[in-house]
């Protein structure tokens, strides 16, 4: 079995008065997808806000490659995508302007690439209008189109269906699956009834269990 | 999509801090231009408010000799002041300031870079337009030089202690009393400094002190606030 990217021991988190969950322990492994449950409000959320680093409400130990995350913290934020559910698109900026922005800061990649990413995400033709004149839902796939660019290993995404069309899910979940088998490891928070094979399931409010 | 195996990227195959500075600096001035009327708010506050002086208190030449460079310094740090709580907010409603945050590069260098976009989008047409008030306020030709040097020494001062109250009051929702209590409190010295520095030109003492204080709280600034306004931001993402 390989290290695993991503392993959490004990965490803990309380919001408002009341604890999310605590005791919670997982680790998240190359080559898989690992899906986040639990009723609106049970802190599906705020657990990939703390995996990515953006909540520091919690106790508990998270180590990155076996080593704890405070200390490596470029490495991880280098080889970590997080897709929150405010997409991280300006809607007075275009497809292509928002795309090279947002990887202007991680990895230089060309304009043909990223062009070609945001027609894989079905914006053909969008490409230079202004976000603001796209539907909620191709705003999101603008955000989508990140994967299609990214080598980054660890991918934390939450919410990700929310507004997308029916082809759009079974794209995103052999997206998934397809980078799952080229070794990067998934981290998804959903409500969509998402099954795939060997996935990890975390349920909060609940406890861990393995789908197989 | 990559054809090899996806594998942890070492550090240094990433986009260096320069080149990610510039990334984020470039794309605050494309939006900002995409939105020109909010550009022109904090310009027009300045214009109205020097216009209307003479008008509610005294058009007469020596009350606006004597009190110009006061009203001037005044009305910039108003202007800058009402612009502040745009630098973070948008970016904070639609997403882009978490993957700002998530960034490899040390935060405290790209809320530098952000807050001299800032600067150069408020701060910087104030001082061009200041010689043209400088003028209407019956100021001399001297002063108005000197005017000039102190709003350009100060100016970036108040984006940068501005950036700090910005980001602690982010994840408020009505943010802008308290910001303007947070942060008028540290715009008093490079205000008392920056009129002190026009009425000692004005009276023909040497300024050379003056500036030269005026250019440490630069340095101060520069220095000190990017850091405090990072931590700040990383509290606000936390609560929110």
């Amino acid at each position: 079995m390989s290290e695993p990217l991503l392993q959490a021991v004990n965490l803990q988190c309380e919001r408002d008065e009341r604890i999310l969950f605590r005791d919670l322990s997982f680790s998240v492994l190359p080559g898989t997808v690992t899906r986040v449950e639990g009723a609106n409000g049970s802190g599906k959320t705020t657990l990939l806000r703390i995996l990515a680093g953006l909540n520091d409400a919690w106790s508990g130990d998270l180590y990155w490659c076996g080593e704890p995350r405070a200390r490596q913290r470029e490495s991880f934020l280098r080889n970590m995508l997080y897709l929150g559910h405010r997409p991280g698109i300006k809607p007075l900026l275009t497809p292509m302007e928002n795309l090279r922005a947002l990887m202007a800061g991680r990895r230089p990649v060309s304009d043909e690439v990223l062009s070609r990413a945001l027609e894989g995400t079905g914006l053909a033709g969008y490409q230079n209008v202004p976000c603001r004149n796209l539907s909620a839902g191709q705003q999101r796939r603008v955000a989508l189109a990140r994967l299609l660019v990214a080598d980054e290993p660890l991918w934390l995404l939450d919410e990700v269906f929310t507004a997308i069309d029916a082809d759009g899910v079974r794209a995103i979940e052999s997206l998934l699956q397809q980078r799952a088998a080229e070794g990067g490891a998934v981290v998804v928070t959903t409500h969509h009834d998402l099954t795939l094979p060997g996935m990890q399931r975390i349920v909060l409010g609940g406890g861990l269990t393995d789908d197989e | 999509m990559t054809s090899n195996p996806v594998r942890v990227q070492p550090v240094v195959e990433g986009v260096g801090v320069a080149g990610a500075m510039k990334a984020v600096f470039l794309r605050d001035m494309k939006v900002a231009f995409r939105q020109r009327q909010d550009l022109l708010n904090p310009l027009l506050f300045f214009v109205m408010v020097v216009t209307l002086f003479p008008l509610g208190v005294s058009p007469e030449v020596s009350f606006l000799r004597e009190a110009g460079a006061g009203i001037l310094w005044v009305a910039a740090l108003l202007s800058v002041l009402l612009s502040l709580d745009h630098l973070f907010r948008h970016d904070f409603d639609d997403g882009t300031l978490e993957q700002l945050v998530l960034q490899p590069q040390p935060l405290f260098l790209l809320v530098l870079a952000k807050t001299l976009a800032h600067w150069m989008l408020t701060g910087l047409p104030l001082v061009i337009l200041t010689p043209v008030l400088g003028v209407m306020v019956h100021q001399p030709g001297n002063s108005i030089g000197i005017l000039c040097l102190t709003l350009l020494i100060g100016t970036p001062v108040l984006s940068l202690i501005g950036s700090i109250g910005a980001a602690l009051t982010l994840g408020l929702r009505s943010a802008g009393v308290l910001l303007s209590l947070l942060v008028i409190p540290l715009y008093i010295p490079v205000l008392i400094f920056g009129t002190g520095t026009v009425a000692a030109a004005s009276e023909g003492a040497p300024v050379g002190a003056y500036l030269a204080l005026m250019g440490a709280f630069l340095f101060l600034a520069l220095t000190l606030a990017p850091f405090a306004s990072a931590s700040a931001l990383k509290i606000s993402m936390s609560n929110s």
